[in-house]
């Protein structure tokens, strides 16, 4: 014991490269069925290749396989540094990547196969949701061993988030998968009808709320403050926005089953709790960007930095969006439109991908034990090409989804519909181009993003060195 | 709902909005350690990983009244609105009765307008143009799917224009295929015919076209057809609409033409199926369509 003690990096470098490589691979899934939608025979009739197939491998690669490599990552560098002590278990923790791998890889072939639970964002059939169950748990054993055996006596608040993120997700996943096998890839839900849509919501949106949210607000409150270099802004906001945003998370799911089979009651607390969110939601955003105080002019030469801020731009924008989308009035219009796509990338781009790759740029010259990444020309190539593909994205949705609403509910004076299903499709076929368009911006950024990374690691000395556990300060 | 989910559910609801209130109020006033950090700025004490530190800023007064205000406006809600468990909320609103009072609405305004009209007979009510109007609309979010939006048809789904009707052309029977639907029933014979056989039948159809085909096949084909296929279409082909059992001397056909379709229509069956309009669209506004469907015939084209 001795021996000082290192950071468990290894598992960090790997999660790190994944999240890269799961990244291109949901993104171009991603482009190609938005192409699908433009040129319908796309896919030559191959069963594996429809959209229906591809679109939930899309959402599970982006969001499980890049996101969840991304928080991963993040979550295991940051409680190491900010628990002055190395991972709780070395072994558990490389049992969280393999298992996590093999539960992405099981998700690459199950899905095009057309196997699935048919819950939306949980559709792994149940052998694979055991496997996520498993692999979740050791993820809470060894961040939470890792929070116990901690050497300072304050639990820093992006710990409290990825916290949160992990217990809750766990709750959420095994709760939504409960189900009756009725053979190795088919099992029946052990809830019916409306309950089965509350529960299967419940889940939904808070996998929103704990894994794109709370999991990411971790990775901001550690990422953005040891860039800027600057303290973050409030403890005080901090405590009160973390706790209200997941007290108040967990009451918002009904918003997605607006003017539908569940009593109004429960549609009207969904939407009240929705609204009651935007403050907690934004306490993130002003806590992220008002720690750049003092730092303002960093904005100008680094573009790690600039990725951070856009990010929780997108971030107030779509957590402003969300709680609006969420009154029945506007719900009324929005549901089932291309709109509710817009809000989701702006999300999933602008917040999820964008503080991800910010934290990975961080990241990456630290674990391959370089002062920084190869090229800092492109991280802003990368910046830029993220920041107009998501807002190309973004925008031709926004314009699509308001009129298809619109189009849908336009009668004639003898009350007939005055657009046929058709004429609406015509209409949106351009903006699906113009999206097209903009995710393949964003997904050429990502390749640049390869290129620097390869040759940031071929900058890397032959032997990596181990880093050492830093000695807590004493105040 | 039980007096006990009922209770349930408003005191979940309101205390938990309470607990909220109360930690946004209790946390700004609360102490919180402090200590000073190297600028001189107050901080919480607490240095993690050499660097990271969080001052002790007041909360943003505009923040927190963004969140009081999203309260106040949450509580307001829930008095106009049902959401506490059984109360029904003071305006007496319900999705249902928004669903209903459009409907009535929507129903009275097309009471008023096609009322008296739809009661004419479907010829008088085909020479009407706002009838027709309407009916072209219905038709063209309901009908145009399948029989497209010029209402030529496509494969499977017939041509609505050329006065050629599988199940007959009168108003009635056109009426009767729109509000009760239409299940077509040509059986497969593949058990009965091997598939020369096939083909020979397949010639003969043909023939009856008019085509100019193989005679000796063709005269082969005619003892299967008067077998098997004569009872429906009739012995000289000509079809019979009470069974919907196309006109096959026409020359117009629902599943293709070339003689692999015919042998894929002979092989296998064909089941056909017009969904009943008297759910989905109700009487009157089925009357429109069938209006509409009876107008674009009304030159007696020949297709």
């Amino acid at each position: 014991m001795n021996q000082p003690s290192t950071y468990n990096d290894k598992v960090v470098r790997q999660f790190a490269v994944m999240t890269v490589v799961w990244g291109i691979v949901g993104m171009l899934v991603g482009v190609f069925i938005a192409a699908q939608l433009i040129w319908p025979n796309l896919g030559w009739e191959i069963p594996w290749l429809s959209y229906g197939r591809l679109r939930p491998l899309h959402t599970n690669a982006v969001i499980f396989a890049f996101g969840g490599s991304a928080l991963f990552a993040t979550s295991y560098y940051a409680v190491q540094r900010t628990c002055h002590v190395r991972l709780f278990s070395d072994g558990l923790a490389a049992f969280t990547f393999w298992g996590w791998q093999l539960v992405i890889v099981g998700a690459a072939i199950t899905l095009p196969m057309g196997l699935t639970m048919g819950k939306e964002y949980a559709e792994l059939i149940w052998p694979l949701a055991i496997l996520i169950a498993v692999v979740w748990v050791s993820y809470a054993i060894v961040f939470f061993g890792t929070i116990v055996k901690r050497k300072v006596k304050h639990i820093y608040v992006a710990n409290w988030f990825f916290g949160a993120f992990i217990l809750t997700v766990a709750v959420l996943h095994i709760v939504n998968n409960l189900a009756l096998p009725t053979g190795l890839t088919h099992s029946y839900p052990i809830y019916s009808g409306t309950v089965d849509a509350m529960v299967q919501w419940w889940y939904g949106h808070n996998a929103v709320g704990f894994f794109l949210t709370a999991g990411f607000l971790g990775m901001m409150y550690y990422f953005v403050p040891k860039q800027a270099g600057r303290p973050v802004y409030s403890y005080r906001l901090s405590i009160v926005h973390f706790w209200s945003l997941i007290a108040i998370y967990m009451w918002a799911g009904p918003h997605h089953l607006h003017y539908t089979a569940l009593p109004d009651w429960v549609q009207t607390l969904g939407m009240i709790f929705s609204i009651m969110l935007l403050a907690p939601s934004w306490g993130g955003m002003i806590n992220g960007i008002m720690t750049l105080s003092g730092a303002w002019h960093k904005l100008r030469t680094d573009p790690i930095l600039r990725f951070m801020i856009v990010a929780l731009s997108f971030y107030g924008m779509s957590t402003f969006e969300g709680p609006m989308m969420s009154i029945k009035t506007v719900n009324a219009l929005s549901h089932y439109t291309d709109w509710t796509i817009g809000h989701v990338h702006a999300g999933a781009l602008g917040w999820v991908a964008m503080i991800s790759i910010g934290a990975l740029y961080v990241l990456f010259p630290r674990l391959f034990g370089v002062k920084e990444m190869y090229s800092t020309r492109l991280i802003e190539w990368h910046f830029w090409t993220s920041t107009i593909g998501t807002v190309l994205y973004i925008v031709a949705m926004w314009i699509a989804g308001v009129m298809q609403g619109l189009m849908w509910r336009t009668f004639n004076e003898d009350g007939t519909l005055t657009y046929t299903f058709i004429e609406v499709l015509q209409f949106t076929q351009p903006y699906y181009i113009l999206r097209l368009i903009g995710g393949i911006v964003f997904l050429s950024g990502m390749f640049f993003m390869v290129y620097n990374v390869y040759k940031t690691w071929q900058m890397a000395p032959k032997k990596a060195s181990e880093v050492p556990v830093a000695e807590p300060a004493h105040a | 709902m039980s007096a006990f989910w009922h209770w349930f559910i408003v005191i979940i609801t309101l205390a938990f909005t309470a607990a909220m209130v109360w930690l946004f109020i209790a946390t700004g006033k609360a102490k919180v350690p402090s200590g000073t950090n190297s600028e001189g700025k107050e901080t919480t004490g607490h240095v993690w990983d050499e660097d990271l530190e969080e001052l002790n800023n007041p909360m943003p007064r505009w923040w927190l009244w963004l969140f009081y205000g999203s309260v106040i406006f949450s509580l307001i809600y829930l008095v106009l609105y049902p959401g506490l468990g059984r109360f029904e909320g003071v305006l007496g609103w319900s999705s249902q009765g928004q669903y209903e009072q459009e409907r009535a609405a929507a129903d009275a305004a097309f009471e008023d307008r096609f009322g008296e009209l739809v009661a004419l007979p479907l010829e008088e009510l085909a020479l009407q143009p706002q009838a027709l109007e309407a009916g072209r609309n219905l038709y063209r979010t309901n009908c145009s799917t399948c029989h497209g939006s010029d209402a030529r048809g496509a494969r499977g789904y017939p041509n609505l224009t050329n006065n050629h009707w599988i199940w007959g052309g009168e108003p009635e029977q056109v009426w009767t295929s729109i509000y009760e639907g239409r299940i077509a029933a040509m059986p497969g014979f593949e058990g009965a015919l091997d598939e020369q056989e096939i083909t020979r039948t397949a010639v003969f159809v043909q023939q009856l076209a008019g085509q100019s085909v193989d005679s000796e096949m063709a005269t082969a084909g005619r003892r299967h057809y008067d077998l098997l296929c004569a009872a429906c279409h009739g012995p000289d082909g000509t079809g019979n609409p009470w069974l919907g059992a196309p006109d096959l001397t026409a020359g117009i056909y629902t599943y293709g033409s070339s003689i692999d379709d015919l042998r894929y229509t002979i092989r296998n069956g064909r089941n056909g199926v017009m969904p009943a309009q008297r759910d989905l669209l109700g009487e009157a506004r089925s009357r429109l369509v069938t209006a509409y469907v009876l107008s674009l015939n009304a030159n007696g084209s020949d297709g």
